[in-house]
């Protein structure tokens, strides 16, 4: 008995098996408190079709998948290396053809292009409100994230308190609180930008001077909590934030400069442009930061803190500046975010969009300013098709399900993410060639 | 400053009347937190890292309990030795499944990357993903709504000090508490299991050159770590009731507890959750009960800024 489990055949086919039941009860149908073990049976027992050919009962096509899933695991390891040489030969062209930077800037700008025409290409309305609060927002978010988790190696989990504090101040400086308004005046959420990411950044600096020099668990957990009270704050402080009411009406963004007259109203699509003008600008301001000598610093801190500080980086300085830096895009985010929805609530600021923003730069690749601007396309997208057009069995608080196992998934097989920064990427290189280890490079060990 | 004064004369009157009657509920969480706090210690002293996924074990333990009252209980009301008996089943139904849950934890999330020596960002991203998975999937199948749990007893004051009274309730977690606090504390001391424990957390290579199985200590030590998370969960959701995202708030504070005692220090962790939940409870008098979870997040910081290594000192791999 025990040499048959311990045949690896077997235990890949067992192993396939419980990871595809798994996925079998994540995609299937809920269950509820009068009867919560309906969701697990009804995950093999409800009737379903085997991929449109015949009816038949949701644990066929599973251990169909399984019984695939367990053939290609068995191919790969047998085949592994001459597919991935094969496929690495196939990359060559295209890859070496990105290194260069004419090409660079030339995807570069047809992506440009492209954005500036998609809210004209996609009529349907729940898209171009999406392509706004979901994805371009979350785009800026992903980035700002980026700097610090990807650039600093910091693990923020609180990232929504400096989202939350950009969308108050907005609320704040429009006269929208309970609170005076800023000078006494109603401003136009304009204002709202430069001050919001000030007071953002100077938070992030507040929290990041004692925290930052926690070991990197602890600052996750003190992040978590962050993020924790600020919702508890905003709940609770009825007569500064309105409690858990919310605020009153927030204006919409308007332009008076000479002769030009605009104003934002409801319509999602001048929002899009606003904030895609704002992505760019973080792009590019990111991008040149990140080889700057304030990046390279990052980068020494990240790989070993120790060896940076006797080369003179100080580095609770630099910690602090990643933190702030990144926080600014969140304070941004809210301002948005505040305007074009007219409200806001405590309820919306919850750990679960922190986790949000960190499976958008882990699944791009933490570091890769690229990778993460695909990532939390892909993400968002995807998770706006799910929301949009749910499947059978699909309800919207499911995708943290799904958000979580990714960040498993990822972590096991793939931890430089989907597109690895060009750094990263040399080291896996480097490392298979015997030089380093792949994983030095994701952040210094404690000492 | 007069107002001020007067403020903190009327608090410290309060206090003084209320003083009993909050010390004995913050003695009770406190031996929760204990209980959870010495699960993120003992993992902390083998794999040097904090388990952001403790808070589900705690979850799964509530949830054992729940579906084992409900089907042994159903609509009676149990009293005398059925009470005894029904509270011991429950304790190890929690215990049972949070180990389980708390090894599944580790096959699935910390192994392949140790396998790996992956850095700790990535142990920490994927024991976030797995927390993750875990609550939502529980929210997903039980339902998203708080479930009270049947009572194996009817909740009465058994007797008063300095006239505060003492619940049933919280004579069963004290002595729950006590009898498996002080058992973790005799295995880690004495046994062949504590001492393959301690020498990992002292030092994993040299144990491993002694003979000391590294993946078997580390997997144990989840199932013992996740044993008292889970039976505290169980214990937990008796008095409040069980829901997909009962994890959180406790784990983090048992976090707290923890780093109070100082991580890795065993009894360092359970006076750390006793504290913790006496200045807790203590702290109703002098803020708003919607702050009470500030207060904990305040001490944490507190900690961490003027003490990281906690009350007793962080101790890795010394008995005691």
């Amino acid at each position: 008995m025990k040499t048959f489990f311990n045949n690896p055949m077997v235990r890949r086919f067992i192993t396939a098996a419980a990871v595809l039941a798994v996925v079998a009860v994540m995609t299937g149908p809920a269950g509820s408190t009068e009867a919560p073990t309906s969701g697990f049976t009804g995950s093999f027992s409800e009737r379903s079709s085997f991929f449109g050919l015949f009816e038949t009962v949701r644990w066929v096509p599973f251990l169909f998948l399984a019984l695939v899933f367990f053939g290609l695991w068995t191919m790969w390891l047998a085949r592994g290396t001459q597919i991935k040489s094969a496929g690495a030969k196939v990359m060559a062209v295209p890859r070496a053809a990105t290194e260069r930077r004419p090409v660079r800037w030339g995807i570069g700008v047809v992506l440009l292009f492209v954005a500036l025409i998609l809210p004209h290409v996609i009529n349907d309305p729940f898209w171009q409100a999406a392509m706004v609060e979901q994805i371009a927002v979350y785009v800026l978010l992903a980035i700002g994230l980026n700097v610090v988790v990807g650039f600093a190696g910091l693990l923020d989990l609180g990232f929504v308190a400096f989202y939350a504090i950009g969308a108050y101040v907005t609320a704040w400086v429009t006269g929208a609180l309970p609170t005076p308004p800023l000078f006494g005046i109603h401003m136009d959420p304009f204002f709202a930008i430069p001050i919001a990411i000030v007071i953002v950044m100077v938070a992030g600096i507040v929290l990041g001077v004692p925290t930052l020099r926690l070991r990197g668990d602890y600052l996750a957990i003190v992040t978590l909590g962050f993020g924790e009270i600020i919702t508890i704050f905003a709940n609770n402080l009825y007569g500064i934030t309105g409690g858990s009411q919310g605020s009153a009406l927030i204006p919409h963004f308007s332009l008076h400069i000479g002769p030009i007259k605009y104003a934002w109203g409801l319509t999602p699509v001048p929002y899009y442009y606003l904030t895609l003008i704002f992505v760019v600008l973080f792009l590019a301001a990111f991008s040149l930061l990140e080889h700057s000598r304030v990046g390279r610093a990052w980068t020494a801190i990240r790989e070993d803190e120790v060896a940076a500080e006797s080369v003179g980086i100080n580095p609770l300085k630099y910690k602090v500046m990643a933190f702030a830096i990144g926080a600014s895009t969140a304070g941004f985010a809210g301002v948005v975010t505040a305007s074009q929805s007219n409200n806001i609530f405590p309820s919306s600021f919850s750990l679960a969009f922190s986790i949000n923003i960190l499976v958008l730069v882990i699944f791009g690749g933490m570091g890769s300013i690229f990778g993460v601007v695909l990532g939390a396309l892909i993400i968002q997208t995807g998770s706006m098709y799910l929301l949009h057009t749910p499947p059978a069995g699909y309800q919207s608080s499911d995708l943290y399900i799904y958000l979580g196992a990714l960040l498993v998934v990822m972590m096991i097989f793939r931890p430089a993410g989907l597109v690895p920064s060009r750094r990263r990427r040399r080291e896996i290189v480097l490392s298979k060639a015997g030089e380093g280890h792949p994983d030095e490079v994701l952040t210094g060990d404690e000492p | 400053m007069g107002g001020f004064g007067h403020y903190l004369a009327i608090h410290f009157d309060t206090l003084r009347k209320e003083f009993w009657f909050l010390f004995v509920g913050g003695v009770a969480n406190g031996f929760l937190y204990g209980m959870v706090a010495v699960g993120y210690t003992l993992v902390y002293g083998v794999l040097r890292l904090i388990n952001f996924a403790h808070s589900e074990i705690f979850m799964s333990g509530g949830f054992a309990g729940y579906f084992v009252m409900k089907a042994l209980i159903g609509t009676s009301s149990p009293s005398g030795f059925a009470t005894v008996y029904l509270i011991v089943i429950g304790i190890v139904a929690g215990g049972v499944v949070g180990a389980v849950v708390a090894t599944l934890l580790e096959r699935v999330a910390y192994r392949p990357l140790r396998k790996r020596n992956a850095p700790k960002l990535a142990y920490l991203i994927s024991a976030i993903g797995a927390s993750y998975f875990l609550f939502n999937m529980a929210g997903k199948e039980f339902g998203r709504y708080s479930i009270s749990v049947p009572q194996p007893y009817i909740n009465h004051t058994v007797f008063t000090i300095f006239g505060a009274p003492v619940q049933l309730y919280y004579i069963v977690i004290l002595i729950a508490g006590v009898i498996m606090l002080l058992g973790l504390d005799r295995v880690v001391a004495t046994t062949k299991l504590g001492r393959s424990i301690r020498a990992v957390a002292q030092d994993a290579e040299t144990a491993s050159l002694m003979g000391v199985n590294i993946d078997r200590t580390i997997a144990l030590t989840f199932i013992v770590g996740g044993a008292l998370g889970g039976a505290a969960g169980f214990l937990f959701g008796l008095g409040t009731g069980v829901v997909y995202t009962m994890g959180f708030t406790p784990a983090l504070k048992a976090f707290t507890a923890a780093v109070l005692g100082g991580i890795g220090n065993l009894r360092g962790a359970m006076i750390g959750g006793l504290l913790l939940g006496v200045a807790e409870s203590l702290s109703v008098v002098f803020v708003q009960a919607a702050y009470i979870d500030v207060v904990a997040f305040g001490i944490l910081v507190a900690v961490l800024l003027f003490r990281p290594t906690g009350i007793l000192g962080e101790r890795l791999g010394r008995a005691a």
